[in-house]
This record gives C-alpha cells, structure tokens and sequence, in this order.
C-alpha cells in the first residue's frame, strides 16, 4: 500500500514526463550523437565519423560569413524590436479613442504564421506587380515596375534589411504586449513623487519607467533572441538564403545541409545550440539580470 | 489590463491640489495626435493582412496586373478553395492542431494539478524540466527530431506532427494550468470533497470549472501554434498529401504555372481564425510567458 502511494505522482506526472522525454529531450541527444556519425542521405548510418563532420562543417567556404551573418541578425533584429516596442508601448498606454481597436490591430503579425506573413511579404516586394514596389514607384524611389532596383531581394544587399524588417514586424506585437504589461505594474504614485520633485518627461521616463521597465525589458528581449536565432520560416520563404549562401544564416545553413549530409548538418545544430546558450549567457550578463530580478 | 486604471487613480491627487491640475489634463491636441499616430501604427501592422485579403479575392488573371484594388471581386475564390487540392492539406492542418490540443489536454491537467497540490519527491525537478522545454525551440533540435522519427518509422504520418507539437506546446500548458490551480483554495475542493462528492468529483465540480480560463487559454495557444507550425512539419512530412498547409502554401512559391488565387485563399483561411481566437486570449498569453522565464 505504502508502495502504491509512493507511485501515485508517477500516474500524474509520469505523462508528463515521457512526452517531453521523447519529444524534446531525446532529439537533443539523438543530434549529438548523430554529429558524430557517417550517415548516408538516406539515413543509414554507416558507423563513427569522429570530428569529421565538423571539420567539414567549419571548412565550408561560407560557413565564418554565415556564422557573423547570424549574429547581427540577431542583434540587429532584437535591437531593433526592443528599441520600437519601447515606443509604442508608450504611445499605446496613452488614453485615447478606440485604444482597444488600435491594440488588437497589433496583435495580428503574433497571431498569423509567421510563414504566411513572410509569403505576403514577398508579394508585396513582387519585382513586377508588387504593392510595395508601387509604392515605391510612386514615390519616384524606382523608374518602373521589373527590372533589378525593384528586385529587392534578388540581392543581398536589399535582401537583407528586408528580411530584417519583416522579423522585427513579427516581433514587435509580442515585445510591446510584454511591455505594457510591464508599464501595467508601475505603479502611479511613484510618478506622481516623480512630479512633485520637479522631474521632467525624459528625466521620469528614463529614471524611473526604464529601470521598473527592466524585468519585462529582459524576459520579453530574452523570449526574442531565442526566437529569432532559430528563425527560420522569414528566410526560407523570401529568399532561401540566396543569392548563393549571402542571406543565410545558420539555422538556413543547417537545414539545407540536411538535404546533403546529416552529420554535417547535425554538427551544424550543436554549434547552433551552443550559440544560443553563449548568446543567453551573454546577453543576462549584460542586461544585468541576476542581481537586478533573482 | 490594468493600465486603463492608471490615470484614474492618479486624479484623486490632483483635486486635492488644484494647481497641479491644470499642466496634467491631456490638451485635445494631443490627444488627436497620440490617436492618429496610434491608427496609423496599427493599420501598418494590419497591411500585409489587408492586401493578403484583397489579393484572394482578384481574378486570376488579373494577378499580375499592378493594382492594389480587385478589378472585380470575385468572391468564390474563396469557397473554390474548399474544393481544390489544398483543402485536403487544411484538413491535415485541422488534425494536427486538435491532436496535439487533445493531447496536451490529457498530459498537462494531470501534471499541472498534482504538481500545483501535492508536494512530491521530484517536484522541483518536474518543474525546471517544463521550465528549460519552454525554452527550447523544435528548430534548434530539427536533425535530432527528423533521425528520432525516422527510427520509429513515423516520417510522413500525422502522429508524429501531433507528437512534437504537443511535446513542444506542453511547457507552456503545464507553466499556465499549474498557477491557476494553485490560486484556487484547497478549501473549496476540500469542502466538496466532504460533502461527498469524492475526489475526483470535487476535482471536477469546483476545482476544473474554477481553472476554466487557464484551461481555455491553453488550448487556444496549443492549438495556434500547432495550427501555425512549419519548420517540423516541413521536415517530417515527404508527400504533398501529407504535409499541413503551411507546408503546402510553402511549395506553392516557387512553382510557375500556380493558381495563385487559391494561395492567397488558403492563407486567408489559415490566417483569420487564429487572430480572431489569438485575440481572444492575448492577456493571459503574455502574462503566461513572461511569468514562465521569470519565475
């Protein structure tokens, strides 16, 4: 009986547990161990490969390109969505008619797939018929409709602010969601002291909202690095990473090296992963984080 | 939220110092500006949106043509939709989000509530496995998931989609669930309990009811996610039958000879329910996401 008891949180969570053990946890393992192995393209592994593949993974010509190309995407990308959801964040906590139409607008670009919004995003920069190419031509920015200026992503160059901005787009929503909230726990009678000792807009703004800002500023900043390292649906449906490997980053890299080499791309995943524990790691550090909030 | 009652608690304050007043009500100058700044944000943010639903419903053979406006409107783009090859792959997609929302049902309310109730040998542990899963990212792992599936035998079927969008959508579930049940007294349940309606019925009596919203805001978020899915799904599923309709939309591009209409039809159709539902339950999403990374 004294036996059963013991077994009874088994029952509960046990469950719970084998789901994330098969799913999420034996992948991790099973990658690896695959970046260790020689697997043929169909998936039969024909024994150990030592650090072979990450030799070749690390010899691959683009590889160091691809690997910064990562970063400052990751940089620009978060920056960018930290930076603009501050603002709006504030302009949406202001009282105004029809808030709550105005913030449910916002919430479409969490909602969608991001697959869906990057594919409306590439008809938008259509070269021939595009909305945005008619505006820019409008604007006289191009001569006309076709052509390579209004092929904006057909090079690199283009390409990549675009791939940018339609990231930022996605993830602005949830940034600026995560910091209303925050601003929700601020209380008033701290800006109303604020007041009384004379301090200006930019002075209470910057000495008091930022730094009672910050818990919600981290985990909503952190949510995103993670986000956008592994993304991958906005490359891979507006440019592929092409022209040649020039708007791929790491994640694009894995995944097309999945089609020729299982181990390389394995081994591509581990230094992923480990990029994104630096990142993490990094990242913690210098918002600061452990000694402000734990 | 909480944010609308902001300026009202502050407003007491100014009437008892009625100089100060005067500087802090809003001029309705600016009030228009503040507006207009914030309808124009939000249409940007609803533009891809609008044009998606405005191309869907241009003829085909007007696609190519530059305008923004359909020439005509052609409504039954939308219901051929229901009739073309993508209807099969919308049904996939319906399978793999009610499977993994029903399955991560059946694991998560039984962890969540034990975990919320009973302190047990391997809590803590149970507790910072879901937290560290809540970080974790299919994409990040896509290799190990793909040789995972292909020793089961399982690429190319359904199951082992509902499998990783469950297994990767629990974390959040378990983190939701476990803090409403926690902020529902024992008492209540206790108290029904006594009045015997045993365990199990007091659990479903009182305790269930009471979490209702958790529960719902779980499932609406599993379902979303499942529902929006595309690295895993593009990995794991080889023929077009098989594959969601993230996956099928996906191959869509690239290809010539398309029926572009019934492209943007299929992303109207996969787009609208999940901001409608998403929109429903966007309060408690934030605070569930947050308050998981924090805590």
């Amino acid at each position: 009986m004294k036996r059963l008891r013991a077994l009874e949180p088994l029952a509960w969570v046990g469950p719970a547990v084998v789901l994330i053990a098969v799913v999420v946890l034996w992948p991790v393992i099973e990658m690896i161990r695959s970046s260790f192995l020689k697997i043929s393209r169909f998936g039969v592994v024909q024994g150990g490969n030592g650090l072979a593949n990450y030799e070749k993974l690390f010899g691959e010509k683009d590889f160091a390109d691809i690997m910064v190309r990562s970063v400052i995407w990751v940089v620009a990308v978060v920056a960018l969505t930290v930076l603009i959801s501050l603002a709006l964040a504030q302009l949406f906590n202001q009282q105004f008619p029809l808030r709550k139409v105005a913030r449910w607008a916002l919430i479409a670009p969490w909602a969608a797939s991001v697959l869906m919004t990057a594919i409306i995003f590439k008809w938008m920069l259509d070269p021939e018929v595009g909305v945005i190419n008619q505006i820019r031509l409008k604007l006289g920015l191009i001569d006309a409709m076709g052509g390579a200026a209004a092929d904006q992503l057909g090079d690199a160059s283009t390409a990549m602010p675009w791939l940018v901005f339609v990231a930022v787009f996605v993830s602005v929503p949830f940034t600026t969601y995560a910091l209303l909230a925050g601003l929700a726990t601020i209380p008033a009678d701290v800006y109303e002291a604020a007041r009384m000792d004379g301090a200006g807009r930019f002075r209470t703004y910057w000495s008091i909202t930022l730094p009672l800002l910050r818990p919600a500023l981290t985990v909503a900043a952190l949510i995103n690095v993670m986000n956008v390292f592994n993304s991958f649906p906005i490359i891979w449906a507006m440019t592929h990473g092409q022209p040649g490997y020039s708007t791929a980053t790491s994640t694009i890299l894995m995944f097309i090296l999945k089609g020729s080499d299982i181990g390389e791309s394995a081994a591509m995943s581990v230094v992923n992963f480990g990029m994104v524990i630096v990142l993490t790691v990094i990242f913690l550090r210098v918002s600061r984080w452990n000694k402000e909030v734990a | 939220m909480a944010v609308k009652t902001l300026p009202t608690q502050a407003r007491p304050h100014h009437h008892a110092r009625p100089r100060g007043a005067a500087p802090r009500r809003m001029p309705q100058l600016k009030t228009v500006i503040i507006a207009a700044a914030a309808y124009v944000i939000a249409f940007v943010f609803l533009f891809p949106y609008i044009v998606m639903l405005l191309t869907s419903l241009r003829a085909q053979d007007s696609l190519r043509d530059v305008t923004f406006w359909p020439e005509e409107w052609v409504w039954s783009n939308l219901t051929n939709f229901w009739t073309s090859g993508l209807a099969g792959n919308l049904w996939v997609t319906i399978k793999v989000a009610a499977g993994s929302t029903i399955l991560v049902l059946l694991v998560a309310l039984p962890a969540a509530y034990y975990s919320a109730r009973h302190n047990f040998r391997g809590r803590t542990a149970f507790l910072i496995l879901v937290l560290i899963t809540q970080m974790f990212q299919p994409t990040a792992m896509l290799v190990g998931i793909y040789r995972e599936f292909y020793q089961f035998g399982l690429v190319d079927s359904t199951w082992s989609l509902i499998l990783v969008n469950g297994g990767f959508n629990l974390a959040f579930a378990v983190w939701i669930l476990n803090a409403y049940f926690a902020s529902i007294p024992r008492e209540l349940e206790e108290a029904a309990f006594i009045d015997g309606n045993g365990r199990f019925g007091a659990l479903f009596r009182i305790t269930l009811p009471l979490a209702m919203p958790g529960v719902i805001t779980a499932l609406i978020f599993t379902f979303i996610a499942a529902w929006n899915e595309f690295v895993v799904a593009l990995t794991l599923t080889t023929t077009p039958e098989n594959q969601p309709l993230t996956v099928a939309l996906n191959s869509f591009i690239g290809q010539y000879q398309v029926d572009w209409q019934n492209l943007f039809a299929g992303s109207v159709i996969a787009t609208i329910p999940v901001i409608i539902l998403f929109a429903l339950i966007e309060r408690k999403v934030v605070g569930g996401l947050t308050a998981g990374s924090i805590k």
